[in-house]
């Protein structure tokens, strides 16, 4: 089948619709250029920010006095000494005006005597994370961002749009190829300046806690692109993911804000807190970071103290059902339709696959190496080092996406208006218009063979010789999908778009599992049986590129020097 | 594994005339409708078209589609051991089996 090419051109192009993505269309339109809104899923409805359930860390100090610097050391702290200084920077200094504008567009914040309530989340040195009630600040940021989204004219949305590469015009990224799910049309899109906002990784594992479509697109375009990506080793788990009984209807990060309010017990099979062992006593408490949480249940596990399904038991027997009600109102019933009362049994919890410290290298600005290519939010590697902080997630999606509208637009506006060169789409557009009806790949199975293999040997610990054979795995399927797309690209054809999505979680995968091995030491959220303590010679950021002979890396000097102010 | 439920599916494209498709799914119970949509794609046919993003927490709102006439989401309504109908939602343009156009016009690429 071959079907013309449909063109568009526009000032700035945004891939992803996510916090970071809405964020910097309505600011890139702010400076009066036209944009667009590119989404694989839906406008608003995909992707990672959706799912946040509770805590965005900033420092309003309007609980208790704060300022951004005090937030910027937990932030660094957390890290581990990995941070890049200035993206931290950043993310801490500009997260108020980000939340105070998201005030001002509707979010409705929970409030306390009168001001925003900001509660304590683990790692912070006070409360200082806002919220949405009930577990809806996800759902929330995305609402108020689509509507002021859709009040602005000059930003075209287009949703069910996969972005299958970014196009370079004289060594510049000058738009991207595309094609709509729908009919199977292919797209060319012209634009002087690109922001990659596509979240992270999360799919490459069995058991995560973001949207099916988070497959590390943005890292994987970047790479193509010429762009280089950082801390790809640092997969960060949430370590008290729903495990059982089956629940239905709700995140599976779910019991972080019930342990923000209520506290709660982690348990083992035996009936007592454990994390104490490793370092961290709670006692009823939550104040165990999520690199350490996960070690410890899993190392509970290995000890033969798991709860049944393998995993640790958080109970939250201590409370009440007036104080559940309270807390969590009609998520209490939601509870009860899975058969589920807290008050009479504990659940259990293992760990997650949650967020991807690494990403995209950028600057401050969110330029990427590449000219014409920005990046926003958890597609951009480096501001939370080896373990991000709780609740900066959002915030960094705010902070970056509206940084990265501003300069995007910047670009748009100096860039002299060039003629799109087609020859700039002939390899992608030749791509989409190749492949057969192949039956040797069950597209859906591999994806699922993937996610097993990364879960197994590159998930939250890990051995040379786990890693050395998911490596080898990972060229195999990379072999097994070949090099021409499957299917006949008639309407909505999954298979064809899970190719494209296992091309680039295929490249992807093999640049977490090439920088695990690569670092000799256990460090936040990479943890390696045989190589156990952090080391002060690896005080270092692993750097992965893709070229003309494959992926290679290089090691630098985290940076630590601060923004001018 | 012991349960297993007959899903049912209406399989089709644009405007071509459809047809019902079976496939019998094991399941846990507790587990959702989507939860065999996938089985089914992972297992039996790829081909099978549904729209989901999220798949557990109910927050993205895309798998709706009809179950024995009535409107649901996929990921949570659960699977029974009997037959089950899934249709795509009726009041909405088909794209293809389960999946219809239910995007606002203006965060459409075609309008």
């Amino acid at each position: 089948m071959s079907v013309d090419p449909m063109h568009i051109e526009t000032d700035v192009l945004i891939v992803g619709s996510g916090g970071a993505g809405m964020y910097a269309a309505i600011e890139a339109a702010r400076a009066g250029c036209s944009v667009f809104l590119a989404e694989r899923s839906l406008i608003g409805r995909g992707g990672a920010t959706i799912m946040a359930q509770m805590t965005v860390a900033v420092a309003l100090g309007l609980e208790t006095p704060d300022h951004w610097s005090h937030h910027y050391e937990d932030t660094l702290a957390a890290g581990r000494e990995l941070c890049d200084h200035r993206l931290a920077q950043l993310l801490c200094e500009e997260a108020a005006a980000c939340i105070l504008e998201m005030e001002q567009w509707g979010i409705g914040w929970a409030r306390k005597n009168g001001h925003i309530a900001q509660a304590f989340a683990p790692g912070h040195d006070r409360p200082r994370c806002v919220y949405v009630d009930f577990l809806n600040t996800g759902p929330a940021v995305s609402k108020t961002l689509r509507a002021v989204v859709t009040r602005n004219k000059t930003i075209r949305k287009a949703g069910d749009l996969l972005i299958v590469d970014l196009l370079k015009v004289d060594g510049e990224v000058a738009g991207a190829a595309a094609f709509h799910l729908p009919t199977g049309t292919p797209v060319t899109i012209a634009a002087k300046a690109t922001i990659v906002a596509t979240g992270g990784l999360t799919r490459l594992y069995q058991r995560n806690s973001a949207s099916t479509n988070m497959g590390g697109d943005g890292y994987a375009l970047a790479l193509r692109a010429g762009a280089p990506v950082v801390d790809m080793e640092f997969v960060q788990f949430f370590p008290i993911g729903h495990l059982a009984p089956r629940l239905i209807g709700m995140d599976p990060i779910m019991w972080d804000p019930f342990r923000y309010k209520l506290g709660g017990r982690l348990l083992n099979s035996d009936g007592e807190e454990f994390t104490a062992r490793y370092g961290v006593s709670e006692e009823g408490r939550y104040v165990v970071t999520r690199d350490l949480a996960t070690y410890a249940i899993v190392k509970e596990v290995e000890a033969g103290r798991g709860s049944p399904h393998g995993g640790a038991f958080l109970s939250f027997q201590h409370c009440s059902q007036q104080q559940l009600r309270e807390a969590f109102g009609p998520v209490i019933d939601r509870l009860a339709r899975n058969n589920i009362d807290l008050t009479k049994m504990p659940v259990e919890v293992a760990p997650i696959a949650h967020y991807h410290m690494g990403g995209v290298i950028a600057d401050e600005r969110m330029q990427t190496q590449v000219p014409g290519l920005l990046v926003a939010g958890e597609a951009v590697g480096g501001a939370n080092g080896a373990n991000r902080l709780s609740g900066n997630a959002i915030t960094e999606a705010l902070v970056f996406g509206r940084r990265a509208g501003q300069s995007a637009a910047a670009r748009a506006q100096r860039s002299k208006a060039q003629p799109f060169r087609h020859e700039a789409a002939r390899a992608s557009l030749d791509l989409l218009a190749s492949g057969g009806d192949r039956n040797d790949v069950n597209t859906a199975a591999m994806v699922t063979r993937l996610q097993r293999l990364m879960t197994e040997h590159v998930g939250p610990f890990r051995i040379a010789a786990g890693l050395k054979l998911a490596l080898e795995t990972i060229e195999h399927m990379t072999s097994a999908l070949g090099e021409r797309p499957l299917a006949n690209g008639s309407a909505f054809d999954l298979r064809r778009l899970e190719w494209f999505d296992l091309r680039n979680m295929l490249l992807v995968a093999r640049t977490v599992a090439m920088a695990a091995l690569s670092r000799t030491e256990s460090r936040g959220a990479h943890q390696r049986e045989d190589f156990p303590g952090m080391l002060p010679q690896w005080r270092v950021n692993q750097v992965v590129r893709l070229g003309a002979a494959g992926v290679s890396l290089t090691r630098q000097t985290a940076a630590a020097e601060e923004l001018a102010t | 594994m012991s349960n297993i439920a007959k899903l049912t599916v209406w399989r089709g494209e644009g405007a071509h005339p459809g047809r019902w498709e079976s496939f019998e799914v094991p399941f846990e119970p507790g587990q959702s409708v989507l939860d065999g949509l996938r089985w089914i794609r992972a297992n039996r046919d790829p081909s099978l078209a549904i729209r989901f993003s999220c798949i557990n927490a109910n927050a993205c709102k895309e798998c709706m589609i009809e179950l024995d006439g009535a409107t649901v989401y996929a990921c949570t309504a659960r699977l029974e051991p009997r037959e089950m109908k899934l249709h795509p939602l009726s009041n909405k343009r088909l794209v293809r089996d389960l999946v219809t156009e239910i995007a606002p016009p203006a965060e459409r690429l075609l309008r």
